[in-house]
């Protein structure tokens, strides 16, 4: 009897472990408020994501909830944008909170079994997968967002050169550091990898020109969304003396963080991630993926798709700076100096003058002082995706491994 | 007895009565899983119409996803494979009534080993079947290493080993952590560099160039290891002596000590089978399906393990189908959205499998005239 008690307590124990196994951590952030002129998704009910007959259907595949405020929230709208554009001639679904890895392939090569036309994958871990499915169904069109794989035929990837918009973002920070008579700025940066450390170095360019004694704290986190690790480390941030705090992760946490304390924060990836703290939050460098979208879907629709490396500029449209773009105002808490230096910057590269490759011209040293791009020389796009080895690309000869002058000196890429 | 008996009055005199079974009917025990899980499944079907599905529609779709297909037997039998490990795992140790509940852990350290062989500890041009071999024998001494700990506690020590098994599962987890983010990590991300093809386990879907029909399923060659290793166990308890011995000693530790058997060497040669065979399960999955090691890797494949082995009554030959059921569940539901309504099928399923088991075990009688 003794040991049926213990069998009732081991499995009830074993329950709750289930439990916290299988639910997903909940985002502790604000809910996505839907845009105005969006239509708003599905209320309610259940969907099975199925492709609608006589229509182009498009499916997506989401790392994160749509309700996450940041990245997968900002795909979301792009989806919504596309139907908006395309009306009936597009279906589109969407599967949610799908787990990088060996269960990616799998649901991406059941969305191309049940019918669907193309398929959009939007997180870096997606990118082996997706290529796994490419080849196996090649009347079907892929997009892989934020990855380098592609072939010559019905598999591309997309990104854009979000290192714009976080230069102007940083020129925000600097200014309002310096009206506060404070001389560090934070950033969160989630990964070690190429993508990341080439936002964070041109946000600290954009520092040091509205800031020249301002230095970039840097605090890596290892993930791109966890809500509870991204306060703590705006936490962090702050307790070292950062008067803003710029995130590079998923979640609205750290402009809330901020706010709380009184400083400054500025968000990332979509248009209402200032919304947890209007007064408080400066700026958010944000993602419009619906015309690229839109441009995609009609290539497929019309034949004319190639596989092909897409890393489209400011000019394209695709690319925002809250408070700046076309019938936006800069939030209250914008230094009013800097805007008309932020805005004629904008201008420049949405005419296509400035672009991701002016930004990294030389002379740039890095932060321990040696110098890494002579004066003169521009990166170019091997360099600044940090490529080496991949068939078909050029390999980068300064690759974006090193921290940018302004960065605090005693900051290292983790190895 | 009575301590586990509570009674309801009724209107009248007579009493409902709530009694522990001596002994469960054949016919229950055969019928038990499928009665829970028609349970679970009516329960889940009042909850998605109150969000406003449609059951049906949801389950058929369930259903024809997992079941429906080649394919869909294909991904579920990706799902079933260290589910079916893991289970026969854990069944060892419930057989003499030793409660692993650590085969996570077992199954984490496992794949560990077998990442060590394919990436790290080997030359890179080992021919395949040794490089896979020694995978496997590494997976399994990981995982038994891991089950030796509390089996020696418990052994020696008399330490209980539901704590030190679950516990030792958050070391293994840390453990790993460590290592895919440190070490091991490709680029500061948490997961090693792909496996070299020659450690991949072979699947259908590499032969798609003789049998094109198999072109995109992978399932992977760990499913006949499974399977035939459900089969060995089923023997070993019918016909062998160290088989019988074990479920002696599982009924009775007191006649087996009597018996002259050794207790102590007996729970940890238990402890080191059903912890080898867990860590089997993460050779499986990381050689076969994941390729690498990541973090959360298995979405709790060894906790269901145990829900597994549970509802098979520890029977080696039902744990194969009742794991392909809960391959089923977990390939379905991938395809509801949001997707927080297939986590709650899932947990809803498992709740009432696991309660309902109990409440099987309980009978109601009803009494005429009170007697207390």
């Amino acid at each position: 009897m003794r040991i049926q008690k213990w069998s009732a307590a081991g499995l009830l124990l074993i329950v709750a472990l289930l439990f916290a196994a299988c639910v997903a951590p909940q985002p502790g952030v604000q809910p996505a408020a839907p845009q105005a002129e969006a239509p708003a998704p599905a209320a309610g009910g259940v969907q099975i994501p199925e492709p609608v007959a006589d229509k182009f259907n498009v499916a997506f595949v989401y790392v994160g909830p749509i309700g996450d405020g940041g990245w997968t929230y900002a795909h979301n709208e792009g989806r919504l944008y596309l139907e908006e554009a395309l009306g009936d001639t597009v279906h589109t679904a969407y599967l949610e909170s799908v787990p990088e890895g060996a269960d990616a392939e799998r649901v991406i090569r059941n969305l191309a079994r049940a019918g669907f036309n193309a398929i959009f994958t939007t997180s870096f871990g997606f990118m082996d997968p997706t290529e796994a499915v490419a080849e196996e169904f090649p009347d079907v069109y892929f997009v892989h967002v934020s990855g380098f794989k592609r072939n010559d035929a019905n598999f591309s990837n997309l990104f854009g050169a979000m290192e714009n918009m976080k230069y102007l973002a940083g020129m925000i920070a600097g200014a309002r550091a310096q009206a506060d008579g404070g001389e560090r700025v934070g950033y969160i940066a989630p990964f070690p990898i190429p993508e990341v450390i080439r936002h964070l170095n041109a946000t600290t360019m954009g520092m040091r020109q509205t800031c020249p004694n301002c230095t970039m704290d840097v605090r890596w986190i290892f993930t791109w969304f966890d809500p509870d690790k991204e306060r703590q480390a705006a936490e962090s941030l702050l307790e070292a003396g950062a008067d803003v705090v710029i995130t590079g992760a998923d979640t609205t946490g750290p402009v809330q963080v901020a706010g709380e304390q009184g400083k400054w924060g500025i968000g990332y990836d979509s248009r209402n991630a200032c919304e947890v703290d209007t007064e408080h939050c400066l700026t958010v460098p944000y993602w419009e993926w619906g015309p690229e979208y839109v441009r995609l879907v009609e290539s497929m629709i019309d034949g004319t798709f190639v596989g092909e490396d897409i890393y489209f500029d400011v000019d394209s449209g695709s690319l925002g700076l809250l408070g700046f773009m076309e019938g936006q105002t800069p939030a209250p808490g914008v230094p009013a100096e800097v805007i008309p230096l932020v805005e004629d910057l904008l201008a420049k590269m949405l005419s296509g003058e400035v672009n991701r490759f002016s930004i990294f011209t030389g002379p740039i040293n890095d932060n321990k002082g040696n110098e890494i791009v002579p004066a003169g020389v521009s990166l170019t796009q091997s360099d600044l995706e940090g490529l080496q080895g991949i068939p078909g690309r050029e390999d980068c000869t300064i690759c974006m491994n090193w921290l940018v002058e302004g960065i605090v000196p005693d900051a290292e890429i983790p190895q | 007895m009575t301590a586990h008996s509570s009674s309801l009055s009724s209107r009248s005199r007579a009493r409902l009565r709530v009694e522990r079974r001596l002994e469960q009917p054949r016919w229950l025990r055969i019928l038990t899983p499928f009665i829970l899980i028609s349970a679970a499944l009516l329960i889940g079907a009042v909850l998605l119409r109150l969000v406003g599905a449609d059951p049906w529609l949801v389950y058929t779709k369930m259903a024809q996803i997992a079941f429906g297909s080649a394919h869909g037997w294909s991904d579920t039998t990706i799902k079933a494979t260290p589910l079916i490990l893991a289970g026969l795992g854990v069944s060892i140790a419930f057989r003499m009534r030793l409660w692993n509940i650590g085969a996570e852990g077992q199954l984490f350290i496992g794949a560990w080993f077998a990442t060590g062989f394919a990436l790290f500890w080997l030359p890179r041009d080992t021919p395949q079947a040794i490089l896979l071999l020694v995978m496997a024998i590494g997976g399994f001494v990981g995982g038994a290493l891991w089950a030796f700990i509390p089996g020696v506690l418990k052994a020696k020590l008399n330490i209980n080993e539901i704590i030190t098994s679950l516990m030792l599962t958050y070391v293994a987890i840390f453990w790993n952590n460590y290592w895919i983010y440190g070490p091991w990590s490709e680029r500061g991300f948490g997961l090693t560099p792909q496996f070299p093809r020659s450690a991949w386990l072979p699947r259908f879907t590499d032969f798609s160039s003789d049998f094109p029909a198999l072109r995109g399923m992978t399932a992977h060659a760990g499913i006949f290891l499974a399977i035939a290793l459900a089969l060995i166990l089923w023997f070993v308890w019918r016909r062998t002596k160290w088989g019988y011995e074990v479920k002696v000693i599982g009924d009775n530790p007191r006649a087996g000590r009597y018996a002259g058997m050794n207790l102590s060497r007996k729970i940890i040669g238990v402890m080191l089978l059903s912890g080898g065979l867990a860590g089997l399960a993460g050779m499986a999955e990381v050689s076969g399906v994941v390729h690498r090691l990541q973090e959360r890797f298995s979405p709790g494949y060894g906790f269901t393990a145990i829900i597994i082995a549970w509802l098979a009554k520890l029977n080696p030959l039902a744990i194969v189908p009742v794991a392909y059921l809960f391959g089923g569940l977990l390939v379905g539901s991938d395809a509801i959205q949001p997707a927080g309504i297939a986590k709650m099928l899932q947990g809803v399923v498992l709740f009432v499998v696991v309660g309902g088991e109990l409440l099987l075990q309980y009978r109601i009688k009803l009494e005429r005239g009170a007697s207390s």
